[in-house]
């Protein structure tokens, strides 16, 4: 399994029925697509939808419904669209069950800095600040690190997302937590050893004594 | 609501001002309006919209032909052309987070001088903001934004003037509807009056100044 499914198949674990969900771009767009079987969940494009179903097949798609990156997309049976106030009311206002977003760097606090790399790199925030301040629970998918280094840090050195800590972190080598506010090393992906995790890994993870394997 | 023609609802707009153009990444945006912006060369606009689009497509326009001097927006990670012109300090760039943006064009057309977010709270979008403590929880004081010009795209547009939108392409249209001095809207169809019923009007006829004439 590449690292990128496997991250998005072990989030999708964490989705339960009737969720109201906002995925970020890249990895976790792919969370959709692992949804459990039987399990009824809403998913929201900040442009102003909820229940935005698969890309439509070849000449079935409307240039006025798109995703929040402006590509196409198809609207389920129950959707609904509203206006940017009304989705940032949605977000802001904790309304938002579960977003899942990608990282640059998640430190010790849990801390998530996802925006911009400056003199690099200035995408802007688009909608992820608001989405940290106000969904009800924050998840992180993201490879564990760049380039060989971690991108779990004890404190991010790139301008941080929010000053509310994040609550879990799904990487290709581990489920991350902050219960008690520690840093914790929750899960192994299969087949990873905790010794291969902390190999790569700058923050201080806490070790419980048993780290059991992702239950893919 | 007055009906006027592509070319003379752009004449109306001078160089310097400042424009309000509804859109997500260039769906639901006044296409023809931008196009005639680039055609008549109005110049040195400050721009308020979600994002930067992508060259050639909604604002992205704009930023092609370099007509705009300061952006507030909350995304241009999808338009190099408008990193290289903030890079190049052609463009000043305001980046704020997109619900606190729609929140302030909200407040700036209902008569609010701003709004209380914890978006931004201990990050770089707090730096020279009031920040106010209410029951234990801080906020930002973020201010109202309102602008000469607003060109907003609506589905359907009736003969007095009153507008609906369609599925993703709402968006920031009808927030910004209300927070501009002068509102020109483009609509995919003009219909007659009635065609839309009362509860499906999403921006009422007396809030646009002007509908720009299909065809």
């Amino acid at each position: 399994m590449d690292p990128q499914t496997l991250i998005a198949r072990r989030v999708a674990l964490e989705l339960r029925s009737g969720y109201l969900v906002n995925l970020g771009i890249g990895i976790p767009t792919l969370v959709a697509n692992y949804v459990p079987a039987g399990l009824n969940v809403f998913f929201q494009s900040e442009n102003g939808l909820i229940g935005t179903g698969p890309i439509p097949e070849q000449g079935m798609a409307h240039p006025l419904l798109t995703d929040a990156g402006g590509r196409p997309i198809s609207a389920l049976p129950g959707a609904s669209t509203f206006d940017s106030a009304m989705s940032f009311g949605l977000i802001r206002g904790g309304h938002v069950d579960m977003t899942v977003l990608g990282g640059l760097q998640v430190d010790a606090d849990g801390h998530l800095a996802n925006w911009m790399i400056p003199g690099k790199m200035v995408p802007g925030m688009g909608g992820a600040m608001d989405l940290v301040a106000g969904a009800k629970r924050v998840i992180v998918a993201m490879q564990h690190a760049a380039k060989g280094k971690s991108k779990i840090v004890r404190k991010c050195n790139l301008p941080l997302t929010s000053s509310r800590p994040v609550d879990l972190v799904v990487t290709d080598l581990a489920v991350i937590g902050f219960p008690g506010g520690r840093i914790t090393l929750l899960e192994t992906a299969p087949g990873v050893r905790v010794a291969e995790v902390l190999a790569v890994t700058e923050a201080d993870l806490m070790i419980p004594t048993e780290v059991p394997e992702m239950k893919i | 609501m007055k009906p006027i023609s592509l070319e003379e609802a752009v004449a109306l707009i001078p160089n310097g001002a400042s424009v309000m153009v509804g859109g997500f990444m260039g769906v639901g945006t006044p296409e023809r309006l931008l196009d005639e912006l680039v055609r008549q060369h109005k110049t040195e606009l400050t721009l308020i919209c979600n994002d930067g689009a992508v060259p050639g497509r909604g604002v992205g326009k704009l930023f092609d032909a370099a007509l705009v001097s300061t952006l507030t927006a909350s995304h241009i990670g999808l338009n190099p052309k408008v990193q290289q012109q903030m890079m190049a300090k052609q463009v000043s760039v305001d980046l704020v987070p997109q619900g606190t943006l729609v929140e302030r064009i909200r407040a700036g057309g209902c008569g609010l001088g701003g709004v209380l977010t914890p978006t931004g709270v201990g990050t770089m979008v707090e730096e020279g903001k009031q920040q106010i403590k209410l029951n234990g929880k801080t906020y930002l004081l973020e201010t109202a934004l309102r602008s000469d010009f607003a060109l907003i795209h609506a589905f359907l547009a009736d003969y007095l003037g009153n507008l609906t939108y369609a599925l993703t392409a709402r968006n920031f249209n009808p927030v910004m509807a209300m927070a501009a001095d002068t509102v020109i809207v483009t609509a995919e169809h003009v219909v007659p009056v009635g065609v839309i019923a009362p509860d499906h009007v999403a921006t009422p006829a007396p809030l646009v100044d002007y509908l720009v004439a299909n065809g």
